[in-house]
C-alpha cells in the first residue's frame, strides 16, 4: 500500500509499505477514505521530535472504511464508517476511567522511553514517533486501529467526510483548550495561534460561553479567518505590543483566561528569534516558548493558562514567578479526544458547527511532500490540507 | 537470598543485626566532617586555640582550607553516590592531618599536650575511616556479581485476580518477555526455561517457598541449579479501590564462570527496565487482555497467533 513516511528531517515521501495486519484481537483495519497533516506533524517534520526513524509511517488524523476486525471487537463491523482518535486508548486502565484518555497506562508498548524524558508515559498515538509507541500512522491507504472497540466513532452516512474528520484530533484538540479555561459568562478569551486548532479554540470559546475572544497570529490570511468565521478580535503580533494591546482591550486587567495553540515552535519577531533558535541548535532548551511565555504574563491575576500546543522537552526562561505570585493556573495535556467526539459529533449534527470551515487545500496521498511543504511556508494561504488516499 | 528473606519477615531491622554497619557509621562519619569543617571554616581562629596553637595567623589559614576539605568530603559522603570513594577521600584528608600536626609539634609555639590530644583524635577517625571505607568498597563489589531487582506497578483488577493469575506460574511465559515455558511439576515446583544470551537457554526447578494468598509469593530454584534465582511478588490492596499493588523483588546470583557472566549480561544495561516492561505486560494482559504491541515496538514478548476473522480488502 501507499503511506507517507518520514525519512529525515524536512524528508517525506510516499512510499510502498506492507499493509498492515490484524496482531490483536481488539484490533482493526481500517482503509482510510480521507486524512490530514495537523500543525503538529510540522514538528516532526522540522525534525523536533526524538525517537522518529526512517520509514515511520506519518499521521495522526484519519477517517475510513473498516475492513477487517478482531475477534474481540464487537461494537464494529466491516463496511463501518468511522472516524479514529489520535490518541489510543485501553478503555480499562484508572486513567481512562478518569476520561484521561490520552493518558492511557497500557497503550504505549514503548513507555519506557517516555518515562526517561518525561517522568511517566502518557498514551500511546498514531504516527507520533517511537517515543509514544512506535503505531504507523494514517497518512496511507490502510492503518490497524489498536483497542478499535474503544476510539473509534462510527459515522452515518450521508455525512460528508471533511465535515467529521476533525473529530480525530484538531476539533477536539481546540474545545478542550477552550474547556480547559472553565470559560463563565462574561469571560474573554486570548487565543495565541490562529493555525486550525487555534480556529478551533475560538469557536470553541464561543460555544462555552465567553464574551469575547482575542486572537493573535502574524499572518493575515489566518487572522481574518479568525475575525471573519470566528468571531475574534484580533491582533498581529507582528504590527502590536501584544502584552500592551491585551491589556488595553480589557479594561487594564488581562484576558480571563489564555490559550496557546502554538507549542514549541512559536516564532518571535526580531532578533531574539535568532537568539531561540541558537538556543536550540544548541540543545540548551528543546523548545521555543515565546507564544506560552507571553500568554503567561498577559493573563490576569488568579487566570487560567490552557496549553494545547505541542511542547516535547524543556523550555529555558519560564516565567515562574509571574505564575506563582499571580495566582495563576496552567492545564495542558494531549487532548483526551476519545471524551469529546460523540458530544462534538452531536453538535455538528445539531448544525452549531460544520469544521469542514478549515480546509483550504484537497490533495491527493502521493503529493503528500509537496503538501508538508506548502503547509510548512504557508503557501496560497495554506491552513489545512485534506489528502485522499 | 538474604535480602529477600529478611524482608519477608517484614523486619526492618534486619540490616542493623550486621554488627558493623558501614553505612550508618560512613553516614554519622560524613557529619561529623561536615561539622569540624563548618567549625574550621568559619572559626579557624578558635579552632587553632582548641588544637593547641598559640596566635598563628598561619594555623588559621591552613585550617580554613582543612575545613573546606573536610566539608566537600562530609558532602561527598552523605550525597551517597559513592560514599566509599569519599571515605577514601577522608582517609587521605586524616593523613595529611596527621603531617600538619607532626609538623606542629616540633614548633615552640605550641600546647604540646594538646598537639598530642588532637592527633590521638584523629588517628581514631582515621581507623574508622579506613575500616567503613574498606567495607563498602568490598560491599559494592559483592552487589555486582548479584542482579538484585525490584519494581511495583498497579493494576486495576482485584488482589485476588492477579495473585492468582501470578500463582499459576505457567502464565509467566505470558508477560515476562525472557521466560520461554515453565512447566508444572507439582503443586509447588515448575521447570523453567529462560532465554539467556546469545541465543543460550538456561534452565532450573523452582520451587514455591511461601505462599499467602492474595498477600505474597516467595519462589526460588532448588540448590545446583546452574542459576541461583530467587523472586518474592507481593500483592496489596491499592488505596482508594485502585486496584492492587504489585511489587516485585527478584535475585540472580550467577555461580561464576562463562554461565554466571553471561547471566549478569543477560540483563544488559537496564534489568530493572526489563522487569518493569514485564510488569506492563502483566497489567495490559489483566486490564485489556492483551499484551499491546505496536509495528515499532522495541521489543515483545511470544503472542499468541492473531485471532482476525481474516476480512476482505
Amino acid at each position: 500500500m501507499k503511506a507517507t513516511c518520514w525519512i529525515d528531517k524536512r524528508d517525506v515521501r510516499v512510499e510502498d509499505v506492507p499493509e498492515p495486519t490484524i496482531l490483536n484481537s481488539r484490533d482493526a483495519i481500517v482503509r482510510i477514505t480521507s486524512t490530514a497533516i495537523c500543525g503538529s506533524d510540522l514538528h516532526l517534520y522540522n525534525g523536533f521530535v526524538p525517537s522518529m526513524k526512517s520509514g515511520d509511517v506519518l499521521g495522526h488524523e484519519f477517517m475510513g472504511e473498516v475492513v477487517e476486525v478482531g475477534a474481540a471487537v464487537k461494537n464494529l463491523k466491516t463496511g463501518d464508517r468511522v472516524v479514529v482518535p489520535f490518541p489510543i486508548a485501553c478503555g480499562a486502565c484508572a486513567m481512562c476511567g478518569k476520561g484521561l484518555f490520552s493518558l492511557c497506562e497500557n497503550t504505549n508498548p514503548n513507555a519506557w522511553m517516555a518515562e526517561k524524558l518525561w517522568g511517566y508515559s502518557p498514551a500511546g498515538i498514531f504516527g507520533y514517533s517511537h517515543l509514544v509507541g512506535g503505531f504507523p500512522g494514517g497518512q496511507a491507504q490502510y492503518a490497524r486501529v489498536p483497542f478499535a472497540d474503544v476510539g473509534p466513532v462510527k459515522i452515518p452516512q450521508g455525512i460528508q467526510d471533511e465535515t467529521v474528520l476533525f473529530l480525530s484530533d484538531i476539533f477536539p484538540t481546540g474545545y478542550m483548550g477552550a474547556d480547559l479555561c472553565e470559560i463563565k459568562k462574561g469571560d474573554v478569551i486570548a487565543v495565541w495561534g490562529c493555525g486550525p486548532v487555534g480556529q478551533f479554540a475560538i469557536k470553541s470559546a464561543h460555544l462555552l460561553g465567553a464574551e469575547r475572544v482575542i486572537a493573535i497570529d502574524r499572518f493575515p490570511y489566518r487572522l481574518r479567518m479568525a475575525r471573519e468565521l470566528g468571531g475574534a478580535e484580533t491582533l498581529n503580533y507582528e504590527e502590536t505590543d501584544v502584552y500592551e494591546a491585551l491589556r488595553e482591550l480589557t479594561g487594564g486587567r488581562g484576558p480571563d483566561a489564555c490559550i496557546d495553540a502554538v507549542g514549541m515552535e512559536a516564532h518571535v519577531p526580531g532578533p531574539l528569534y535568532a537568539y531561540h533558535r541558537a538556543k536550540q541548535a544548541l540543545m540548551l532548551q528543546t523548545d521555543r516558548a515565546y507564544a506560552l511565555r507571553q500568554a503567561i504574563m498577559a493573563c490576569r491575576n488568579g487566570g487560567i493558562v490552557s496549553v494545547i500546543g505541542v511542547y516535547g522537552g524543556f523550555v529555558d526562561k519560564f516565567p515562574m514567578g509571574s505564575l506563582m505570585n499571580r495566582s495563576l493556573t496552567i492545564k495542558t495535556g494531549q487532548c483526551h479526544v476519545q471524551r469529546y467526539m460523540k458530544p462534538l459529533l452531536e453538535r455538528i449534527q445539531k448544525g452549531e458547527i460544520d469544521p469542514s470551515f478549515v480546509v483550504t487545500h484537497r490533495m491527493r496521498l502521493d503529493e503528500a511532500p509537496v503538501a508538508y511543504e506548502k503547509f510548512l511556508n504557508k503557501e496560497d494561504e495554506c491552513m489545512k490540507i485534506v489528502l485522499k488516499p | 537470598m538474604a535480602v529477600i528473606q529478611a524482608r519477608q519477615r517484614h523486619d526492618h531491622r534486619a540490616t542493623r543485626m550486621l554488627s558493623f554497619d558501614p553505612r550508618r557509621i560512613a553516614s554519622g562519619l560524613g557529619w561529623l566532617s561536615i561539622g569540624l569543617g563548618l567549625a574550621a571554616t568559619l572559626a579557624p581562629d578558635r579552632m587553632a586555640r582548641m588544637i593547641g596553637f598559640r596566635r598563628s595567623r598561619m594555623a588559621a589559614r591552613v585550617l580554613r582550607l582543612v575545613g573546606l576539605r573536610k566539608l566537600g568530603a562530609g558532602l561527598g559522603i552523605l550525597s551517597r553516590a559513592r560514599p566509599a570513594r569519599w571515605l577514601w577521600a577522608r582517609v587521605a584528608g586524616d593523613v595529611m592531618d596527621l603531617g600538619l600536626l607532626g609538623t606542629a609539634m616540633r614548633s615552640r609555639r605550641v600546647r604540646r599536650e594538646r598537639i598530642a590530644a588532637a592527633t590521638a583524635a584523629v588517628v581514631g577517625v582515621t581507623v574508622l575511616d579506613a575500616l567503613s571505607g574498606a567495607k563498602l568498597s568490598q560491599s559494592s563489589g559483592a552487589a555486582a556479581s548479584a542482579v538484585t531487582l525490584r519494581r511495583a506497578i498497579t493494576i486495576n483488577r482485584r488482589s485476588d485476580e492477579v495473585y492468582r493469575f501470578w500463582r499459576d506460574f505457567t502464565n509467566l511465559p505470558r508477560f515476562m518477555q525472557r521466560v520461554e515455558t515453565v512447566q508444572r511439576l507439582s503443586e509447588r515446583r515448575s521447570h523453567w526455561r529462560v532465554r539467556g544470551p546469545g541465543g543460550m537457554t538456561l534452565e532450573w526447578d523452582a520451587e514455591i517457598t511461601d505462599d499467602v494468598p492474595n498477600e505474597r509469593i516467595t519462589w526460588r530454584a532448588l540448590p545446583a541449579s546452574a542459576v541461583d534465582h530467587a523472586g518474592i511478588v507481593r500483592f496489596r490492596q491499592a488505596p482508594g479501590g485502585r486496584g492492587t499493588e504489585v511489587s516485585v523483588e527478584m535475585q540472580y546470583t550467577p555461580p561464576g564462570g562463562g554461565v554466571g557472566a553471561g547471566v549478569a549480561k543477560m540483563f544488559g544495561a537496564a534489568p530493572e527496565q526489563e522487569l518493569a516492561e514485564d510488569l506492563r505486560h502483566l497489567k495490559q494482559l489483566l486490564e485489556t487482555g492483551e499484551v499491546v504491541i505496536s509495528e515499532g515496538s522495541e521489543r515483545g514478548v511470544a503472542q499468541s497467533p492473531p485471532t482476525g476473522r481474516g476480512g476482505q480488502r
